[in-house]
C-alpha cells in the first residue's frame, strides 16, 4: 500500500528560510541546512523547497545553496524557483534533486518543459499552480510569479494543460489559505483531482492533523504539504522547526 | 570503492553523498579505463527508456560494461531506470536493453474501476513496503516493515521466478527488485530513502 506523502514546504529567499501569509508578509524562520538536517532525523516522506525571489526578481538559482543542502538530504527533493532553461533542469537533477517543480516556464516557454519532459521523465518535472480566490467576485485565479502575474486559465484548465505537457505531478499551492491554519481549499483541491489522473500535492491552509486527513479523504488529494505546521510551534507562535510524527500520520490518513 | 556510472542521465549527485555519508569511497566514472578496473559498479539513471540506452551506448562503456559484469563477474547494482536497462526490452522504448537479466519492463496497467475505487494514479510515487522474496547478501529480512521511495510509470516483468528479489503493492504486486549472480537492480531509490536504503546500500558495498 502506496502512503500518503506528507511533507514540509519551505520557502527560500536569499539564503534563509521564511514563511510567508498569503504570499506576503515574510517572516525568517532560519537557516535551511540546519532545518534540513532536523527533517531527514525525523524521516520524513519528501522535501519541498521552493525560492521565492527567483522568478520574480529574475535572480539565479542558488547552485551553491542547493549543493549543500542535497548533500545532507537522505529524502527526495522537490526544487522550484527561477528555473528556465535545460541547462537549469540539468545542474538541478545532477546535483541530486529528484524534481524539479516549473511554474511561469509552463506558460511563458512550454517549448523547453515539454523537452525537459522528453530528456528526463514525466515523473522529475512538476507543475506548481499557484491559486488565488479573488477578493469580490470570489472566481479562482492562477497566478505566477509569487502571485502578482495573472493568468487566463480556470484551475482545472490549467491543471490540464500541464498534463498534456507532461507533468508528472501538480503542486496546488493555495494563495488564499497560505500560512492562515484554516484548513486548505477542499473544493479547489477535488476539482483539480477529478480532472487529471497524475498525483495532486494540496498546498497551503493546513493547521491540524485533520484537515490533512479531510483534504486526502474528501478531496482524494495524493499528498499534503505543510509549510507553517512545520517551521512554527502554533499559530502566532514562535519559530520551531517540527512535524508530525509518522504515528500521528498513520492513525489519520488511509 | 564503488563507481558510479556517468552516462548522463544519472542522479548521480544523491548516490554519492549518500556513501559520502556512510564513510563508502566511490568515484563518478566516465572512461572505459576507469571501468575496466572498477571493482563494484553502480548503475544510475533517471529519465526514458531510449534516452537513457541511447546515452549509454554513447558513452562508449557499453561493451566494457558487458565485459565487466558478464564476463568478470563485477557486482553491479541497477537504481531505477539503471535497473530497467539491465533488462531486454521496455514498453516506453523501441532500443534493446542489456539484457543481462531475461525480461521486460512494463507500463503499469490498471483497470477503469481500479484508477476510480483505488484512487490509482501514474506515476506511482512514494513511499512504498518492499517484500523481501529471498534472502540474499542485499536482502535480509527483518520483522520489520521495510519501505522504500518510488517514482516510476513502468516496473520489470522478469522471465525467470528465481530472479524477484524484492516485491511491491501498488494495483497488484510487482517486482521492484531484481538479482541473478553478480547482478542486482532496484526500481526504488536507495539514496533517498533514510536508513532502508543506507542498509542496503551498506549491504552492497560489503558485499
Amino acid at each position: 500500500m502506496l502512503r500518503t506523502r506528507v511533507m514540509p514546504c519551505l520557502l527560500l529567499q536569499g539564503r534563509g528560510l521564511v514563511k510567508t501569509i498569503k504570499f506576503k508578509n515574510e517572516r525568517y524562520v532560519g537557516d535551511p541546512i540546519n532545518a534540513v538536517r532536523i527533517f531527514n532525523q525525523k524521516e520524513v516522506d519528501e522535501l519541498i523547497l521552493f525560492d521565492i525571489g527567483c522568478t520574480t526578481d529574475a535572480n539565479a538559482i542558488n547552485y551553491s545553496l542547493l549543493e549543500q543542502i542535497t548533500s545532507e538530504c537522505f529524502m527526495p527533493i522537490c526544487y522550484g524557483g527561477g528555473v528556465r532553461t535545460l541547462e537549469d533542469f540539468r545542474r538541478l537533477f545532477s546535483m541530486g534533486i529528484e524534481k524539479v517543480s516549473v511554474s511561469s516556464l509552463l506558460f511563458d516557454n512550454p517549448d523547453v518543459v515539454a523537452q525537459a519532459v522528453e530528456i528526463y521523465g514525466s515523473q522529475s518535472i512538476i507543475a506548481t499552480l499557484d491559486i488565488n480566490l479573488s477578493k469580490y467576485r470570489k472566481k479562482y485565479q492562477v497566478c505566477t510569479h509569487s502571485g502578482k502575474k495573472k493568468r487566463k486559465y480556470t484551475p482545472v484548465e490549467a491543471a490540464k494543460y500541464v498534463c498534456n505537457l507532461g507533468a508528472g505531478e501538480i503542486i496546488v499551492n493555495t494563495i488564499h489559505r497560505d500560512g492562515t491554519w484554516s484548513g486548505f481549499d477542499q473544493n479547489l483541491i477535488n476539482q483539480i483531482c477529478e480532472n487529471v489522473n497524475v498525483p495532486v500535492v494540496a498546498s497551503g491552509g493546513a493547521g491540524t492533523l485533520d484537515d490533512i486527513k479531510n483534504i486526502v479523504m474528501n478531496a482524494n488529494a495524493s499528498a499534503v504539504a505543510l509549510g507553517s505546521m512545520a517551521v512554527f510551534q502554533a499559530k502566532d507562535m514562535g519559530v520551531l522547526i517540527k512535524f508530525p510524527k509518522q504515528a500521528e500520520l498513520i492513525k489519520v490518513l488511509p | 570503492m564503488i563507481s558510479i556510472i556517468d552516462y548522463g542521465v544519472g542522479n548521480l549527485g544523491s548516490v554519492k553523498n549518500m556513501l559520502k555519508f556512510l564513510n563508502i569511497e566511490s568515484k563518478v566514472i566516465t572512461t572505459a579505463e576507469e571501468l575496466s578496473i572498477a571493482t563494484k559498479i553502480i548503475l544510475p539513471g533517471v529519465g526514458s527508456w531510449d534516452n537513457g540506452v541511447a546515452k549509454l551506448k554513447e558513452s562508449g562503456l557499453h561493451s566494457v560494461l558487458n565485459k565487466r559484469v558478464i564476463s568478470d563477474k563485477v557486482p553491479v547494482l541497477g537504481i531505477c531506470l539503471g535497473m530497467q536497462i539491465i533488462l531486454d526490452s521496455s514498453e516506453e522504448g523501441e532500443l534493446p536493453g542489456l539484457g543481462w537479466i531475461s525480461g521486460k519492463v512494463k507500463k503499469f496497467d490498471f483497470t477503469p474501476e481500479q484508477k476510480i475505487c483505488n484512487k490509482l494514479r501514474i506515476p506511482h510515487m512514494g513511499w512504498n513496503v518492499a517484500h523481501t522474496k529471498r534472502q540474499t547478501a542485499l536482502s535480509q529480512s527483518t520483522d520489520d516493515e521495510i519501505r522504500f521511495y518510488f517514482i516510476h510509470s513502468y516496473h520489470a516483468e522478469v522471465t525467470n521466478k528465481e530472479h524477484v528479489l524484492m516485491t511491491c503493492n501498488y494495483g497488484y504486486e510487482f517486482t521492484c527488485a531484481i538479482h541473478k549472480d553478480n547482478i542486482w537492480g532496484v526500481q526504488f531509490h536507495p539514496e533517498k530513502s533514510h536508513k532502508f536504503g543506507m542498509s542496503l546500500m551498506k549491504n552492497f558495498s560489503e558485499l
